[in-house]
């Protein structure tokens, strides 16, 4: 039979396998597992079947606690059920995973292994969460690679069938999850005889049936309870035996061998590692290259760590093994050793114990934490191991990837160990990733893989940005399956796709000696070799590089391509890399434009190919100097006026080099300091906004847009620029009264995106040219050097006084300094600006709950924070806790404030003697309703300070611990629709339920952004997202008119583009509110598939089709006998259809399913028409008589 | 009475016909039309620029962000496949003409010479009986001469006519130095028909924004003055089918087009403003005047007042212009 091959990553390997053995998957989206569900989605959209002829049901819950329960239920019922799931969802599924377990149920929960957030989160990968799981009674399965993910896939749901016990199947999170690979794929019949039916059969016979009803899930007393715990004993010592049993069955079957314990090296091994997972691959790649090398040593990898079979292990080790290492990746603080290391121990003491160790001597068995968080685990780090273990008394509890120069548990390493084959083609390639790169590289991966008989490997590293963000892609392919689970090291090829990269990371590192170096110049190739760093001119030299040259950009602006260079780099790949003859290389890029473009239509084919061919005309290879010429060196990557943190810790994450810091550079308790993102100067955008001082109205409405308060707006007088440097702009106040002073719209251009929302925002027109408005985008490089000196001239600027500022007028409210800035947001980013308003009212008093998702990312993700502070050292104090739990996170925020203010108050009082009476009442009597009286406040504390400062008494001590809680507190707690309306609703629910005074911000973009555009409840009906392929056919939670139905929570319901004043009034009012405050605000979002220059258009057709109405409901105005409900939006003025068929999230349906589109354009405009018309008494005052047309929308009143 | 009409091959049971506009948007709308009379629908032009523009947004938006952030490596499900390119209009260009027994002819409006005729295939194909060219161009280029443009219409008509065998009528703008020759030269091309005719959308100025504003109105009764004369000129000069369009609000501008020489007139105004069923009340005005002036066909109408049969032809001609500015002073001039 003809070797069925495919190219895919390990979540499509595993979902392979799930999707065609099951009939019901119950999900919720968390990185890294979301791809899983979405493949199985996909594939059921497209009615692929499984094994037994039928498509899988799909579901998307609410919560990965939600998942868990409906497989449980869909279990309980009888179909043979599945979910995906990794990290904190998996920890939320810990309970029913009890529950199924105890049950004896069959089931396969796929997992990408990733770590849990303990002093920080992190998406990426290690062994933390599934090893959280050992004691809920799931069997354990370990897949080590993409063919393996697939493999264990179909064994543990064969084995769970016949053992009964559930399986948890897990593979590395990114390394294996996202690692593309040829791999071979099952055929469906491989897979019919491995799933037994009459084991199915047996499954669905203990269903709840109420045919033959029986009752499960009994409470039980002391007297019953514990026994009925010990009856599955015998299933869980059958289930070794099962899986051995299944892996001969697959052999047989399917050809590749498998055991509970596979051990790779020397027969007559001294020193063995023991390890699972992915970092198995990279092990045993290095015991053949040290086997080759006469060195006795070897691997186990361990696939059925649990149940943990005991003979298993005993009998996969040599005899000969002297000194063992066990690897656990994951760190269980306070315990005698990480799990795996602990069973193995447990394993040789009870064969001792029993007489039954098959060794002379007991080994020496040490234990060792490695790759936390997809930390690097190379082949030098393993030989570093195997040298500890040569020891006579090695290191225990040891690290290995790091340097704690803390504790000094880390091994050393020697970093040029390198075990690369020549025999395997290996490049690296760093690219944008809004210029296509990591695309055209799987393409890569696929032509190559598919067209030849090379095995490949791809592995992309993305960074932590969502604007300006850069990857890596790693790239490898060779004659046998590639085991390296780690980086290219040492490349043949390097492409640099950006220019700027050379100045700020060290891109030649990874070249190998005589490599292939193609670099995406805009310059003529003279001009290139001169404006390389003289570090990268020396690489070049010494390594004797071939280095080819092509203005990527200049043959995509020919082509029509505009920003994306994939196709062109791709051709430049294959043009010079030699790994297939070019021609043919170009043939096969061809073909493969066709299929991938193919259904976009013909012109955007046409246009690929055209990029294909100029692509070739206009590569050049470069003569290489024999000695370097630049005098220009790579510059720091922070300036050298940071502070000393910043520059020693952040920089080097900055500069890539973050690896390299030792334990000691890290906070003990994942504590930053913030306003750091003001070093990182990233320059991302070519093109940056430019003032025309002479058009402008002074309105503010750029600086308010600007998604990264890159536009800044002060007052000053004439002295105060005296020393302003040339070029700096100002120009007279124009507001009466006010024209002697100067007003200065400053550009941070350095901390740009280049979104040009703020020339969208922009109602003034230049006079002469009415394409011009005030505010213009202009190329950066001719203006950076004066803009540079001008920022920093505008920073020393005098900030405006905080309580001259009238804070109900958008301009003015731009004179706040925002506290909220440069964050890693998307270009154009419709949440951030609703983020940084809120700094500017209130973020020196702020305290922020922050749910996981696209804000806490943006707003929390390292190397730099854009929380920031102001000349007083005052700014937002943030933190995020979970993703579900964030309305109580900050509800608890509440709680301490309300405590600490009322017993700061108690102390106060008991303390009047001491401070004075007046002072006292004075602070506990402070209205604090405006600017200047927390200024007042602020000063009295001053005051109470010092009157404090040198008493002894303890009261007098407890009181100035919590002292500043007597000036107002403005808790936030902010957070995506995902969690609002989803993951976190019951909490909300409950928060603002409890009528404690707190803020609630959800910025709703009405999908799940920031994993990737999953269907949430705010999704409207007719968009298109994941899990709602055929758009969706529900209508949109109403989630303002649940909280109002509370009547005593203030809503708001905003959309800036549309009424920034609605905005800046709704903002104020939840802050006043004495009580919970709820602003739901409308968020354009790159997920909708938008030009994002077109975010505020977005937010005003929103409104003015009625999809988005603007509302302010305040509980305080029903106390004055008013209507609390203010509609400030008029009348839909449009149809829906002339605001969503704007958006690709609709649009795209009538593409590919034009009869849903239009059935669901009909239930949405009537969804819109029917909420406008049950409405009434919206408006203030309510006039004597209403008509219809005016009472488009309200709540059932 | 007997209404029947030839139109470019075409058996039409009357000479009233829904020219191209939104109203054929669907196959209800296209049988609303058909109940109500009319005797054959021009679909609404399918922009060869549009679909092209929409292929490119489309792949543009659904590569923006993706492959870039860990977390988010692709914001949309992969759709089977994208009907970007013409089949949504050839699909309801197919089912409109199983839908009714009237003629479907489907208008086209290419940029391209391999899209004139790929879309022109397609569409006869889809079941077109007639396709109708909407050569929507604007010459804005200073180095294109009046010559050249004249010859990319003709070679848009010979390519499209190579390709099909369906009959194949052009919608022109009046803006030629000279119609008459121009038309001679599209029907030597293969034209089988003339379309007068194609109203340009001009746009206008916001002045409270300082914008362009684009504008769409519906046209009026006397907008058909500029086709009427040109039928009647062109009428006397060649044999091939007429069609009149714009300005077609009560059957007297469908009677007035018919004397003139049109073969069919058409309307999509009236019917957008009154509705599809308004077809009935022109053909029925028709029909009545017909009946006053002892009309019994309009074949017998058609060209009654073509340029060759009116008694002073000059009214079509220079003559014309004399005599209204005559009357003009004679009206309005005061004596001084």
């Amino acid at each position: 039979m003809k070797k069925l091959t495919g190219i895919m990553d390990g979540n499509e390997a595993a979902a392979y396998v799930a999707h065609k053995t099951n009939e019901v998957c119950a999900i919720y989206p968390i990185t890294p597992s979301s791809p899983m569900g979405e493949f199985s989605d996909e594939w059921s959209a497209i009615s692929k079947k499984n094994i037994w002829g039928t498509i899988p049901l799909v579901a998307e819950l609410q919560s990965e606690g939600g998942a868990s329960g409906a497989v449980h239920g869909a279990l309980q019922t009888g179909a043979l059920t599945t979910t995906f799931t990794a990290s904190q969802g998996l920890l939320l599924m810990i309970p029913n995973m009890y529950k199924i377990a105890g049950e004896l149920t069959s089931t396969v929960f796929h997992v990408t292994a990733r770590s849990l957030a303990c002093q920080a989160l992190s998406i990426f990968g290690d062994h933390s969460d599934v090893l959280a799981c050992r004691a809920t009674g799931f069997a354990f399965l370990c897949s080590a690679s993409v063919q393996e993910a697939m493999d264990m896939a179909l064994i543990a749901q064969a084995a769970t069938l016949e053992s009964r016990v559930p399986f948890m199947h897990y593979f590395d999170g990114f390394r294996t999850s996202h690692e593309v690979q040829k791999i071979d794929l099952i055929p469906e019949e491989q897979i019919r005889a491995l799933i037994k039916d009459e084991l199915v059969i047996a499954h669905r016979a203990r269903a709840l049936n109420p045919e033959k009803p029986v009752l499960r899930g009994t409470a039980q007393n002391p007297d019953v309870y514990f026994q009925g715990r010990e009856t599955v004993n015998k299933f869980y010592d059958a289930t070794p035996g099962i899986v051995e049993k299944i892996m001969a069955e697959f052999a047989q079957t399917v050809g590749r061998t498998y055991h509970l314990f596979d051990y790779t090296g020397a027969p007559d091994a001294e020193r063995v590692i023991i390890l699972m997972g992915s970092g198995a691959e990279a092990a045993s790649e290095t015991v053949d290259y040290l086997t080759a090398k006469g060195e006795k040593v070897g691997v186990v990898r361990v696939h059925l760590f649990r149940p943990f079979s005991a003979k298993h292990f005993l009998a996969s080790l040599p005899k000969s093994v002297k000194s063992i290492a066990v690897l656990d990746r994951t760190k269980e603080p306070g315990s005698a050793g990480e799990p795996m290391y602990q069973d193995v121990l447990t394993v040789f003491a009870e064969a001792q114990q029993a007489g039954a160790l098959p060794f002379g001597k007991m080994p020496t068995v040490i234990g060792g934490r490695y790759g936390l968080s997809s930390k690097e685990f190379t082949p030098a780090m393993i030989k570093a191991i195997f040298d500890e273990l040569s020891k006579p008394q090695p290191k225990n509890h040891f690290t290995i990837g790091i340097n704690d120069d803390v504790t000094h548990t880390s091994l050393t390493y020697d970093n040029s160990f390198l075990i690369e084959s020549d025999k395997v083609n290996r490049a690296v390639f760093f690219g944008l990733g809004a210029d296509g790169t990591v695309g055209a590289n799987k393409n890569t991966i696929k032509i190559i893989g598919s067209e030849t008989d090379l095995y490949t490997q791809g592995y992309f590293v993305y960074d932590s940005k969502k604007s300006g963000s850069r990857t890596v892609s790693h790239l490898r392919f060779g004659p046998a399956p590639i085991r390296s689970t780690y980086l290219v090291q040492s490349a043949n090829f390097v492409g640099c796709h950006q220019f700027n990269f050379l100045e700020k990371t060290d891109v030649l590192k990874y070249a190998a000696p005589r490599a292939v170096f193609l670099l995406n110049s805009q310059y003529t190739p003279t001009e290139t070799w001169d404006r390389l760093p003289r570090k990268v001119q020396q690489q070049i030299i010494d390594k004797q590089l071939k280095f080819y040259v092509i203005d990527a950009y200049k043959v995509a602006e020919a082509t029509g391509m505009g920003s994306r260079i994939n196709t062109i780099m791709q051709t430049c790949f294959f043009a010079i890399s030699g790994v297939l003859p070019k021609d043919e290389a170009i043939e096969k890029i061809k073909g493969t434009i066709k299929k991938t473009y193919g259904k976009k239509g013909e012109d955007v084919v046409q246009k690929n190919y055209h990029a294909v061919d100029q692509t070739l005309a206009n590569l050049i290879e470069m003569p290489v100097p024999a000695a370097a010429t630049s005098q220009f060196e790579m510059p720091p990557a922070v300036p050298a006026a940071a502070p000393e943190y910043v520059r020693n810790v952040l920089g080097m994450i900055m500069s890539d080099q973050g690896d390299e810091l030792p334990v000691s550079a890290m906070p003990v308790d994942g504590t930053f300091p913030t306003a750091t993102t003001q070093w990182e100067k990233r320059n991302i955008s070519l093109t940056v906004p430019a003032w025309d001082a002479k058009t402008c109205i002074q309105c503010g409405n750029c600086a308010l847009v600007c998604p990264h308060a890159c536009i800044r707006m002060k007052t000053a007088t004439q002295a105060d620029l005296a020393q302003a440097p040339a070029g700096f702009a100002s120009t007279p106040m124009k507001m009466k009264g006010q024209e002697d002073k100067r007003y200065i719209l400053q550009v941070a251009v350095e901390d740009c995106t280049g979104c040009a929302l703020c020339i969208q925002a922009c109602p003034a027109k230049n006079k002469e040219q009415v394409s011009l408005k005030a505010i213009n985008m202009v190329e950066k490089d001719p203006i950076l050097e004066r803009e540079r000196a001008n920022y920093a001239f505008f920073l020393s600027l005098p900030e405006n006084d905080r309580t001259k500022v009238d804070t109900t007028l958008v301009r003015d409210v731009q004179y706040l300094q925002p506290l909220f800035e440069f964050s890693g947001a998307c270009a154009g980013c419709g949440e951030t600006p609703y983020v940084k308003l809120a700094s500017q009212l209130f973020g020196d008093r702020m305290i922020i709950a922050n749910a996981t998702g696209c804000s806490s990312i943006y707003g929390g993700n390292l190397p730099s924070t854009p929380w920031a502070q102001d000349k007083n050292g005052r700014g937002p104090a943030w933190s995020n806790s979970l993703f579900e739990d964030n309305a109580e996170f900050g509800y608890g925020y509440s709680l301490t404030v309300q405590k600490h203010r009322e017993h700061a108050g108690e102390m106060l009082k008991a303390l009047a003697g001491d401070v004075g009476e007046n002072l006292v009442t004075e602070i506990l009597g402070a209205t604090q309703n405006n600017e200047g009286e927390i200024a007042l406040q602020r000063a009295r504390i001053v005051i109470l300070k010092q009157k404090l400062a040198g008493n002894a008494k303890p009261q007098a001590k407890s009181l100035l611990s919590i002292v500043d809680m007597l000036v107002r507190r403005s808790v936030w707690i902010m957070g995506g629709d995902g969690w609002a309306y989803d993951i976190g609703y019951g909490g909300l629910d409950h928060v603002l339920a409890s009528g404690a005074n707190l803020n609630v911000l959800v910025l709703d973009t009405e999908v799940y952004s920031n994993t990737g555009g999953q269907m949430s409840k705010s999704t409207p009906t007719g968009a298109v997202a994941k899990f709602a392929a055929s758009g969706k056919r529900m209508g949109k939670k109403d989630l303002g008119m649940i909280a109002m139905s509370y009547g005593n929570v203030y809503v708001a319901k905003i959309a800036m583009g549309a009424n920034p004043r609605q905005t800046l009034r709704a903002f104020a009012e939840a802050d006043a509110y004495p009580g919970p405050s709820m602003i739901i605000a409308y968020s354009h979002c790159i997920a909708h598939g938008i030009d994002m220059v077109n975010g505020l258009r977005q937010q005003k057709l929103a409104v003015d089709s009625g999809h988005w109405p603007l509302f302010r409901y305040n509980p305080l105005l029903k106390e004055q006998g008013q209507n609390p409900l203010q509609l400030d939006s008029k009348k839909p003025s449009i149809a829906l259809k002339d605001y969503i068929y704007t958006e690709v999230r609709y649009k795209m349906l009538t593409h590919s399913n034009p009869e849903a589109a239009a059935m669901l354009l009909v239930q949405g405009q009537k969804f819109v028409t029917n909420a406008g018309r049950c409405t009434r008494n919206s408006r203030r005052p309510p006039p004597p008589r209403r008509r219809r047309s005016e009472a488009w929308f309200m709540v059932n009143g | 009475m007997n209404l029947k009409t030839k139109y470019m091959g075409l058996e039409l049971k009357n000479p009233l016909v829904a020219s191209a506009g939104p109203l054929s948007d669907s196959v209800e709308n296209i049988q609303k039309l058909a109940a109500a009379g009319v005797s054959a629908v021009v679909m609404f032009s399918l922009f060869e620029e549009q679909l092209k523009a929409e292929a490119n947004a489309l792949d543009a938006q659904l590569a923006a962000g993706t492959d870039s952030f860990a977390e988010s490596l692709s914001y949309f499900p992969p759709a089977n496949d994208y009907k970007v390119g013409p089949e949504q209009y050839l699909e309801l260009l197919h089912k409109a003409s199983q839908a009714v027994d009237i003629p479907i002819i489907g208008s086209l409006n290419g940029i391209s010479s391999a899209g004139w005729i790929e879309y022109a295939r397609k569409m006869q194909d889809a079941g077109a009986r007639g396709i109708e060219l909407n050569i929507y161009y604007m010459p804005t280029d200073p180095s294109l001469s009046a010559s050249a443009i004249e010859k990319q219409y003709i070679a848009v008509v010979a390519a499209v006519k190579a390709a099909v065998t369906i009959p194949v009528a052009v919608k022109l703008s009046p803006y030629f130095t000279s119609i008459a020759n121009v038309a001679r030269k599209l029907k030597r091309a293969g034209a089988d028909a003339l379309v007068l005719f194609n109203r340009f959308y001009q746009p206008d100025f916001d002045l409270n924004e300082l914008a362009v504003a684009p504008t769409l109105e519906l046209s009026h009764a006397n907008e058909i003055r500029l086709p009427l004369r040109w039928i009647a000129i062109l009428r006397s000069q060649m044999k091939m089918s007429l069609a009149a369009t714009t300005g077609v609000q009560t059957s007297a501008e469908l009677a007035k087009f018919l004397l003139a020489g049109a073969d069919v007139v058409m309307t999509t105004s009236s019917l957008l403003h009154h509705g599809p069923a308004h077809a009935t009340k022109l053909l029925a005005g028709l029909e009545e005047w017909m009946k006053t002036k002892e009309y019994t066909s309009v074949k017998q109408m058609k060209g009654a007042m073509s340029l060759k049969s009116v008694a002073d032809p000059t009214a079509f001609e220079r003559g014309n212009y004399i005599k209204i500015i005559e009357k003009y002073k004679a009206e309005y001039t005061l004596p001084v």
